[in-house]
């Protein structure tokens, strides 16, 4: 067994999770919305991409890219014309809508797709791999990690370097005051979904061109997505690929050790950092 | 013509009657300086005028357009600044950054617009040496400072003062009333909810005083203070 491999592959597939979870993470830190339908979200963008892929027989990564703006679009009109109206001193309302979101989405895509399993077609991409050393990585998880490490360094410049995410911050500070100051939350809010669902279809392009998917496999990424959000402090963007790194590092070591272990190690791998730093490796404050 | 007009507003919550048919207005460059014991609704009479709390009867005309159910951004828009009692700035972003969500959403300027004009008020306010300190680091003073930096950054026409001299040592008084003089001289319309009367009387032209949500009487400084309702009920005074 090379443990070398092992760990690597577990770190490219943190990319992977720090994708799932990056939107997660947005939306949560400048609304305190937990969107429980967003793995459910990442099914219906990787279902977007399989359609304009097999449909229009488009290169996945160019169907990625006309699905960009259409899910922008969508979460847009998501947040401005159903979740806005959840938000509130209450956090109940935004649980019971995502969550029957959530359900709403599975049952459509099943009508739609059916339960069969999918996947999106990408070619020679899918075996390339390139030489490293003692380790060959693969194009497809290699280039998923890259993309996660651009989607936080883009996030972060537009959260640190924009009029737009000086309004984020303000707003997620305190949107009344904001919106005394001309700043109009309801479309910050919409904005900061539409965001998200950008960085949902980047995810989907890579969960459906990585492994098979089906309707109802939303809430299993989204718990990888919170245990990503959770390990690297919430609202922190780095913290959350760190928190994907460690999720994908402790399942390909204990497939390594059992191959039924994949999946419980990533979840005890979760429940220690729980219990040695409940508030996450990189809580906001330090962010 | 007045910049702000109030017309028969009034307002309640519950049985409370915070607003009694309030009437006035403002004209274009005045400044007008509101009292009242405590309670009497001077604060929610902002909230109304910014568009916080929507009011149950009457109507508010901001630079000659009906603003009565006009968003509290669109007031903001249409250039109607506010300051906050308790100081409330968005802790996290530094004292630049506070000014420049106000400048780049509050008004029409461009980036480059609202930048240069943030360090010009930065300079005015005398916030300078605090510009990248987070705004959750500022001592009382400071944090009021940023409140009138950050109104003066939505480039106001009506900058609405609340409380802002409160809690202030004299010295630190004298300063901020110069400063809110300066800005009264370039032209800003100004109306001042204040208990420090000496600060008050100093910078504005009519004083208004309400008492249980209704205007009890609105005039020059010397009369208001002369006046004998106005001496029993704010100042408390056996006449």
């Amino acid at each position: 067994m090379n443990w070398l491999d092992t760990i690597l592959q577990g770190v490219l597939l943190g990319g992977l999770y720090a994708l799932f979870a990056a939107g997660l993470s947005l939306v949560f830190g400048i609304m305190r919305l937990v969107n429980l339908a967003h793995g459910d979200l990442i099914v219906v963008a990787a279902f977007l991409i399989l359609v304009l892929v097999t449909g229009l027989g488009l290169n996945p990564f160019l169907a990625a890219l006309v699905a960009l703006p259409v899910m922008f679009a969508a979460g847009w009109a998501l947040q401005y014309f159903i979740l806005n109206r959840t938000l509130g001193d209450d956090i109940l309302p935004p649980l019971l809508v995502t969550f029957g979101l959530s359900i709403v989405i599975q049952n459509a895509l099943l009508e739609g797709f059916s339960a069969d399993s999918r996947r999106v077609p990408a070619g020679s991409l899918e075996t390339m791999s390139l030489p490293l050393g003692p380790v060959t990585v693969g194009v497809m998880p290699l280039l998923t990690f890259l993309s996660a490490i651009a989607v936080i360094v883009v996030l972060n410049q537009i959260f640190y370097r924009t009029a737009l995410g000086r309004a984020f911050r303000a707003t997620s500070d305190d949107m009344v005051t904001a919106g005394l100051m001309g700043v109009e939350p309801k479309r910050i809010f919409a904005t900061a979904t539409g965001i998200a669902m950008v960085v949902v279809t980047i995810a989907a392009l890579y969960l459906g061109t990585r492994a098979n998917f089906d309707p109802t496999i939303g809430p299993a990424r989204l718990i990888y997505a919170f245990e990503a959000v959770i390990i690297g402090g919430l609202g922190s963007l780095w913290g959350t690929l760190l928190g994907g790194i460690i999720i994908g590092v402790a399942q390909t070591v204990g497939a390594a050790v059992n191959p039924e272990w994949q999946i419980l190690a990533g979840h005890l791998a979760f429940l220690i950092v729980l219990l040695v730093r409940p508030r996450g490796l990189f809580p906001r404050a330090i962010d | 013509m007045p910049v702000l007009e109030l017309r028969d507003v009034s307002k309640s919550f519950g049985a409370l009657k915070v607003a009694q048919g309030i009437s006035f207005a403002v004209e274009n460059g005045e400044a007008l300086g509101i009292i009242g014991p405590n309670g009497a609704g001077k604060s929610t009479l902002f909230n109304l005028i910014t568009g916080n709390v929507t009011l149950d009867a009457g109507s508010i005309t901001f630079d000659g357009n009906d603003v009565t159910r006009a968003a509290p951004m669109k007031r903001c828009a249409a250039g109607l600044g506010r300051t906050f009692q308790i100081p409330q700035p968005f802790s996290k972003l530094t004292v630049f950054e506070n000014l420049l969500v106000a400048a780049g959403f509050g008004s029409s300027a461009t980036e480059t617009e609202a930048v240069g004009r943030c360090a010009d008020i930065l300079v005015e306010t005398g916030l300078v040496e605090k510009a990248n300190a987070t705004a959750g680091s500022l001592s009382l003073l400071q944090r009021k400072r940023l409140e009138l930096a950050r109104a003066l950054a939505t480039d106001p026409k009506l900058l609405l003062l609340d409380e802002i001299a409160g809690g202030l040592t004299q010295g630190e008084c004298a300063a901020l009333v110069n400063t809110i003089r300066a800005i009264h001289a370039r032209g800003v319309s100004i109306i001042w909810i204040e208990h420090v009367l000496h600060a008050l009387n100093s910078v504005v032209e009519r004083l208004l005083v309400l008492d249980f949500g209704k205007v009890i009487g609105i005039g020059a400084p010397d009369e208001i203070m002369a006046s004998k309702d106005v001496r029993e009920i704010y100042l408390g005074i056996e006449v």
